[in-house]
């Protein structure tokens, strides 16, 4: 017997080790491509300046990385330890990116970010590039693998149920690895990942120039980051864009949940910018609203309308009743007693089995559900209102915040060009640091949280996906979890601080140019 | 399709295989190097000349560990299930050590301060020690059989939590096997430091290897003998087709000295384990004369056969079950479906070989002595 603490238990650990990994994973997609950046500054000027840019802000993604490394093995690990039946009923589709993401991509970033590190004696100019573009390009691929199996879990096509097996089995790879889901949800994350990296790049600068220390590299560690920030705030709106169009497409529950949309509003529908919904009786008790605009985002049209969570549960209810049709059909089918109709039964009722499993939850026999097992089957087909609708606009509107932050770095930068002496404005940079985590966090609970109850759409509740395992031992390991993982955070930031201060190992005379032969070591 | 499920069905036996004796022989070494620098290097310089040998290539050989976690899981699906969930703890426990491989490679050269890379130094011990040691007991386990089982659900279960799960898989046979895998490692560690440090490093690495070579031979005999007196299962006859039972639907019998009933039928196969022992023999010897880097090849290959050998004595079997022999895993019933395995058959053939270019490519730019003044700015 699966316990619902444990369950929860499950759910915590995983949301935790999780969302800590992703606090180092965009600062790596995004550094990875302003080292880039900096290192074909140097290659093409010859400024040293520019390579004791690549070579202290490579101190820092080494320090991230590490850590991000680490951490990324441990949710590999989890869908083993910790979501076994998980692993079971999808590991034939799920499996197969994150092999790919270890085969294609670890293997080229691992690899090359060893000589990026200690290759500077071995290289010329021109080749440590090329190990420079080879990292961060097995980075950027490790992040398209991956979310290639999470945009599965979101829009789960090109597979299909298997009796046999009593598990999903891959029925069309090159659908599954172009699923427009994932293409979006892949330049998206990467766009968040650069915010990160471009910000973080101005944030301390800025503490340097707040300092007045080493001001030309701080300036030109800037310039590069505001633009990086920019185009991809730019791109990341775009896509973001995109985004909503696929969740309009596949996943109304979601959509309506992070708009708090109960009732069906008449197209177009308003869109709230605060709300306070009430998730018991499913209503928004205050909320102010800009009209049009949601119908316009959601649907790039004045005339679609979109579904509210209250017509969803409705709507849901048949589903329910044909998933425990297809339960006990597929029941009769594994235990032979099956006849024509119930062949026939499975047949046409197979899509809804994930909401059969649904109802495990909710009733006491999920294959002959009562009226009211069924309603509540269907209420909680839906995910919470409340971290949806929040995390959302705490995505957005930080993001939203970064763009003018940045934008005003780049006017007192390039136009005013007293940006060194404004600095009431540099002492707001340097926190805004912290400002692209939270939204990146914030969007990574959106597009988990709003997927809920169900850890694969429609298919797979999370309940149903957990190993068994017992209530104390996962108790236990979430407690070691977040014990050594706060050790280790306090060990990182510690050591990034002290870098920080420390600050980057100015080459003497960098206007010197490095001629071709020369050497490339300090 | 391009190959028929069975034949698929036996090359990623093959595949995983390879994966993780890649796993062994890269990331195991630089393991074996990390533990070793603790006694060959006698002060905090002679240590970092140590690593650096490493420093390049650590990261990348992790991931033969993450890429054969990540190709059991797409292929076999069900052994990821069972495994990782069964021997939660034994898993875990792996996972907290190698945390600490990444973090002491990066952190530790980052304060130049006595206390801060003496305590990275047994993070780096810790994380290097444990796994090598749990892999070996892993291995043990898997010959003695497991206490899991697959409910009508077709959910996995393991007797015991926590202390009374762990304890049991810290048998002495599985110890034993855990300790062969720490020596044949610890061979190839110290040969390596051989190869890429300058003296008196190199000479007092090589000094020990022998003596590694003759311990981890010595355990893997003892091993062997021990396994033969185990009843193992056999596979009388695989669950028909369409059924639905898939696993559990087999049959299974217990016979006496069932580990070696592979090497009995097919008597060929006791090349694995004698190629194995001639591997290190040959290795210890060409140690003794000085030749290390054909000391390296012949150890290396002696490492990878004594990973086949238990391999081939539980073939059909990858994870036998001592609670229910019918929930046993074997290489026909854990598998993913043929399209998965087609296409990541495709992916292993393609990346495996292009990874292994470009590691040897650098390897091949890194190489080079090591000496005492060298610090690696990682």
């Amino acid at each position: 017997m699966i316990s619902e603490t444990m369950v929860e238990l499950s759910r915590w650990q995983f949301a935790a080790t999780s969302l800590y990994h992703f606090l180092f994973v965009p600062l790596t997609l995004g550094l990875s491509w302003l080292l880039v950046v900096m290192e074909i500054c140097y290659v093409r000027s010859g400024n040293a300046v520019y390579r004791d840019m690549v070579k202290f802000w490579g101190k820092i993604f080494g320090i991230n990385f590490a850590l991000g490394v680490a951490t990324g093995i441990t949710l590999e690990f989890e869908f083993g330890t910790n979501w076994s039946n998980y692993s079971h009923y999808v590991g034939d589709i799920f499996g197969a990116p994150l092999a790919f993401e270890g085969l294609m991509a670890f293997f080229l970033e691992s690899t090359f970010i060893g000589l990026f590190f200690t290759g500077w004696n071995r290289f010329s100019k021109k080749g440590h590039l090329v190990v420079t573009i080879l990292t961060a390009l097995g980075s950027n691929l490790s992040a398209m693998w991956i979310l290639i199996a999470n945009a599965w879990m979101q829009y789960p096509e090109f597979s299909q149920f298997s009796p046999e097996h009593m598990r999903m089995e891959m029925t069309d790879w090159w659908g599954l690895v172009f699923s427009p889901v994932a293409q979006v949800k892949f330049i998206h994350t990467l766009c968040a990942g650069y915010c990160v990296g471009g910000m973080f790049v101005i944030g301390v600068s800025a503490w340097y120039m707040l300092k007045n220390r080493c001001i030309d590299f701080a300036k030109r560690s800037m310039t590069i980051g505001i633009t990086f920030t920019l185009c991809a705030l730019g791109a990341g709106g775009l896509t973001g864009d995109k985004a909503g169009l696929e969740i309009t497409a596949h996943q109304p529950a979601k959509l309506a949940a992070m708009e708090a949309e109960y009732e069906t509003q008449k197209a177009p529908a308003s869109w709230a910018v605060v709300a306070i919904p009430d998730e018991e009786k499913m209503e928004r008790r205050f909320s102010i609203d800009v009209p049009w605009l949601f119908g316009l985002l959601a649907t790039h049209s004045i005339d679609k309308q979109v579904p509210g969570l209250l017509e969803i549960v409705q709507k849901n209810e048949q589903r329910v009743k044909n998933g425990a049709v297809a339960l006990a059909a597929l029941n009769k089918i594994r235990n032979g007693s099956a006849d024509e109709t119930d062949r026939a039964a499975f047949e046409d009722n197979r899509k809804d089995l994930g909401y059969g499993m649904l109802l495990k939850r909710y009733a006491q026999n999920p294959e002959q559900p009562t009226e009211s097992e069924v309603k509540a089957a269907a209420r909680g087909s839906v995910p919470s209102v409340w971290i949806s609708f929040y995390s959302f606009r705490t995505m957005i509107g930080l993001m939203g915040l970064i763009g003018l932050l940045a934008a005003g770095a780049a006017f007192f930068l390039w136009y005013t060009k007293d940006l060194i002496k404004r600095t009431w404005y540099l002492k707001i940079l340097v926190p805004a640091i912290a400002l692209p985590y939270i939204a990146s966090e914030a969007g990574w609970l959106l597009a988990e949280v709003g997927r809920q109850p169900w850890a694969i759409q429609d298919i797979l509740p999370t309940f149903e996906a957990t190993s068994t395992l017992s209530t104390s031992d996962v108790a236990l390991s979430l407690g070691l979890f977040v014990a050594i993982y706060t050790v280790l955070l306090v060990i990182m930031v510690y050591l990034m601080v002290r870098t920080v201060k420390k600050g980057p190992e100015l080459t003497p005379d960098p206007r010197k140019i490095i001629r071709a032969g020369e050497t490339n070591a300090i | 399709m391009l190959f028929d499920y069975d034949t698929l069905k036996i090359i990623w036996w093959v595949l995983i295989g390879v994966l993780l004796i890649g796993f062994a022989l890269t990331n195991g070494t630089d393991m074996a190097v990390s533990v070793l620098s603790l006694r060959v290097g006698k002060n905090q310089s002679e240590r970092g000349a140590i690593l650096s040998t490493i420093a390049p290539h650590w990261d990348g050989n992790q991931v033969w560990l993450i890429t054969a976690g990540g190709a059991i899981f797409a292929a076999w699906p069900e052994i990821y299930s069972a495994a990782f969930s069964g021997l939660y703890w034994a898993m875990l426990l792996l996972l907290f050590t190698i945390w600490m491989r990444p973090l002491a490679f990066d952190y530790r050269s980052q304060i130049k301060s006595e206390r801060w890379q003496k305590g990275w130094d047994i993070a780096l011990l810790v994380g290097s020690l444990v796994p090598m040691l749990i892999c070996g007991v892993a291995f043990g386990n898997l010959l003695e059989g497991l206490p899991f089982w697959q409910d009508a659900d077709l959910r996995w279960h393991y007797e015991g939590s926590f202390l009374t799960a762990l304890l049991p898989l810290l048998n002495p046979f599985a110890l034993l096997c855990g300790l062969t895998s720490v020596f044949m490692l610890l061979t190839q560690g110290a040969l390596w430091i051989g190869m890429r440090t300058e003296k008196p490093l190199c000479e007092r690495a090589v000094r020990i290897a022998p003596y590694f070579s003759l311990v981890s031979l010595a355990l893997f005999l003892i091993c062997g003998l021990w396994a033969y007196s185990f009843d193992a299962l056999s596979l009388v006859s695989r669950a028909p087709e369409g059924s639905f039972n898939l696993i559990t639907g087999k049959s299974v019998q217990s016979v006496p000295h069932g580990l070696f009933e592979n090497y009995l039928t097919h008597p060929i196969t006791l090349l694995v384990p004698v190629i194995a022992c001639l591997g290190i023999v040959l290795g210890a010897i060409e140690a003794k004369r000085g030749h290390i880097a054909k000391a390296f090849i012949e150890n290396a290959v002696g490492v990878a056969f004594i990973i086949i050998t238990p391999a081939t004595a539980l073939f059909p079997f990858l994870m036998p079950s001592s609670k229910d022999p019918a929930s046993s895993l074997t290489l026909w019933d854990a598998t993913s479906s043929q399209l998965t395995l087609t296409v990541m058959m495709f992916a292993v053939i393609i990346f495996v070989p292009l990874a292994l270019g470009y590691t040897i490519f650098a390897y091949h730019r890194m190489w080079g002595r090591a000496g005492k003044d060298e610090h690696s700015e990682y």
